[in-house]
């Protein structure tokens, strides 16, 4: 019984870890309709970030991951993706093409093993079966859901970015620099997915194939809960956890995986468009 | 090629310098043509035919996980070609074209329940990641604990590449095993065991046994999380053998200080130097020449005494249990004494008769 109970902070907090690693996809996916698929390695290179600043401070890391992240989002934006714009299926293959390069480029760097990343002091121990790394991790989601909400719904660069999700077209009639709302975007995008990097290193590998297990989980989190939907990514990442942490609890791994996507492919039937969407009149 | 099988061919590059410099074999210098298989089944058995039928190699040596050996096993097969595999596995398998260098399941799996009897430790939980070597291991565990008055709590099985282990810590957590028994691969070892010591839950209350887990991925789980468990293997660098001071003096020399040997890169390391020698007692390198000198060779490797056992192509090994320290060397605290004849297919033990 005791077991049962438990599977509920578990459950939130696997939801809390698919929050954080789709929280930036779900902009740069919902806003600008890019597939990201190195998507996963902005997490890998947060994660390295976190490797590379030990002894400087695990919080440190958090906003150092944020910029590099960032950064590495910014220059794929401007060097690549602009010039892919309203060619998702080209994007998608570019961005994997960068997604294996930036993988091998990680195994140059750093080794082709695990590197080692010691969880902070402060954060070993626990409550119950719930891990202070692990509260750490929702706290941290939490976190972030409020900057981005605060973001998007009370300064002006939020209200831009709304609009240019809303309808590119008549946001850019209105005289507002799309071009640069998508640069932010990507940024804060990119930057969310290092912030996220360097909090899976508390539970997971560090190596250069860190990205590619986590991008998946990502792409279900943003499908399910409707492209550019905050509460929407909330909802889903919360509900996916849950649903994973009492599916394997009472099957396994490997058919809670089963049940997890036979469920989204179910909702998707029913709610293509994933549990929030934004209506407009399609003018395109 | 990924993490493991880089440090495997490093080597055997070591092997075959060495051998180079020491005048090669029959009189010739060895060349190697290195293939990268990309950890990618098909593409291990496509470079493999690429070896055999364009680079027309002597030997080959490699391979990593069990479904690169399962793919390669017909090439070699049908272009009768020789293949040395360096890597513990689940046994049940005797090609007559395959060098079995690692250990199979009765030098490191029974002997890793032998040590957990010893200990006194009755109920197992058993992880594994889902695919063939962890399914048969746990067939074989099940089996030896059902002949040996020992109990499975658990049987639990991950996708492979999956990281959230939070559900299956908490089912070991309320099944209250003695020990855990470890097969999962690669990076899920180290999501398994940063979050099991995030419980609290120390190495001393419920040790786990790892078959997968050597010094180079000791690092990678991060010293801290995987200290004072156990793991099974045949070699570790820490063995104490001259052959093998010469053999970790000679790695570092050639490729860094901070680098370590294990268990697959020594398995690898004696299989050139196994195949050289029975070329040299064959007096040729042709493929059936080989196989049949093979047989009864002999050499003092760095895990102690290796001999090839010309029935099934396995070798004679000595078992060794290890404890992970906190410097994230492995330290021995049993062995078998002296190298354990191969069985494969477990035909001497009575109680694993229903599995084969």
């Amino acid at each position: 019984m005791e077991g049962v109970l438990n599977q509920l902070p578990i459950g939130l907090s696997i939801g809390a870890v698919l929050l954080l690693i789709a929280l930036g996809l779900t902009f740069t996916f919902g806003q600008m309709g890019v597939i990201n698929m190195a998507h996963g390695e902005f997490i890998m290179a947060g994660a390295y970030t976190a490797y590379l600043l030990q002894g400087v401070g695990f919080l440190i890391a958090l906003p150092a991951a944020f910029v590099v992240a960032g950064v590495m989002g910014l220059i794929l934006e401007r060097t690549l993706i602009r010039r892919f714009y309203g060619r998702p299926l080209d994007t998608l293959l570019l961005t994997w093409g960068v997604s294996l390069m930036l993988q091998q480029l990680a195994r140059d760097l750093f080794g082709a093993p695990n590197v080692q990343v010691a969880s902070p002091a402060w954060l070993r121990g626990g409550i119950g079966i719930l891990p202070y790394n692990r509260l750490f991790i929702m706290a941290l989601a939490a976190a972030s859901v409020l900057a981005i909400w605060a973001y998007m719904n009370r300064t002006g660069q939020g209200r831009r970015m709304r609009a240019v999700m809303q309808n590119r077209r008549l946001a850019a009639t209105s005289g507002i620099d799309t071009g640069r709302v998508d640069q932010r975007t990507f940024f804060i995008g990119s930057g969310l997915a290092g912030v996220a990097g360097v909090a899976l290193t508390l539970i997971g590998p560090v190596g250069p194939a860190l990205g590619t297990y986590y991008i998946v989980d990502a792409f279900l989190v943003v499908v399910a809960g409707g492209l550019g939907q905050l509460r929407g990514a909330v909802l889903a990442a919360a509900g996916l956890g849950l649903l994973n942490s009492y599916a394997e609890f009472w099957s396994d791994a490997s058919l809670a995986k089963v049940v997890v996507f036979v469920a989204i492919i179910g909702f998707l039937q029913i709610r293509p468009q994933g549990l929030f969407f934004v209506r407009s009149r399609a003018l395109s | 090629m990924a993490i493991s099988e880089v440090t495997v061919r490093d080597a055997e590059l070591l092997a075959i310098d060495e051998i180079n410099a020491a005048g090669g074999v029959l009189g010739k210098k060895l060349e190697p043509v290195v293939e990268d298989g990309a950890s990618d089944w098909p593409t291990f058995a496509e470079k493999a035919t690429k070896l055999i039928a364009q680079d027309k190699v002597a030997t080959v040596f490699g391979g990593w996980t069990s479904a690169s050996r399962k793919a390669m096993l017909p090439v070699f097969e049908k272009r009768k070609a020789l293949l040395w595999y360096p890597v513990q596995y689940e046994g049940l398998e005797s090609s007559p074209y395959i060098f079995y260098t690692g250990a199979t399941t009765n030098q490191q799996i029974v002997p890793g329940l032998d040590y957990l009897k010893e200990k006194g430790k009755k109920k197992l939980f058993l992880v594994g990641s889902d695919y063939v070597f962890p399914r048969t291991a746990n067939k074989i565990i099940k089996a030896y604990a059902a002949a040996n008055g020992m109990e499975v709590l658990g049987e639990e099985y991950t996708p492979l590449g999956h990281t959230e282990y939070s559900t299956l810590v908490n089912k070991i957590v309320e099944a209250k095993p003695d020990a855990v028994f470890n097969t999962l691969n690669g990076d899920s070892n180290v999501a398994f065991f940063k979050q099991l010591k995030s419980t609290g839950i120390s190495a001393d209350q419920m040790p786990v046994m790892s078959v997968s887990v050597a010094e180079e991925e000791v690092k990678g789980i991060g010293v801290d999380n995987v200290a004072g468990h156990l793991v099974a293997w045949n070699y570790y660098q820490t063995t104490d053998t001259p052959a093998n001071e010469k053999f970790v003096a000679a790695f570092k020399a050639k490729y860094g200080a901070d680098k370590v040997t294990s268990d697959p890169m020594e398995a690898g390391y004696n299989a050139v130097y196994l195949w050289a020698e029975a070329a040299k007692k064959a007096g040729t390198t042709e493929v059936e020449a080989v196989k049949k000198a093979a047989g009864g060779v002999s050499l003092d490797r760095p895990e102690g005494k290796v001999t090839i056992d010309g029935d099934n192509q396995h070798v004679y090994k000595t078992a060794r249990i290890g404890v992970v320290q906190q410097d994230g060397q492995i330290k021995e605290v049993w062995n078998s004494g002296e190298p354990i004849k191969p069985d494969p297919y477990l035909r001497t033990y009575p109680w694993a008769g229903g599995l084969v």
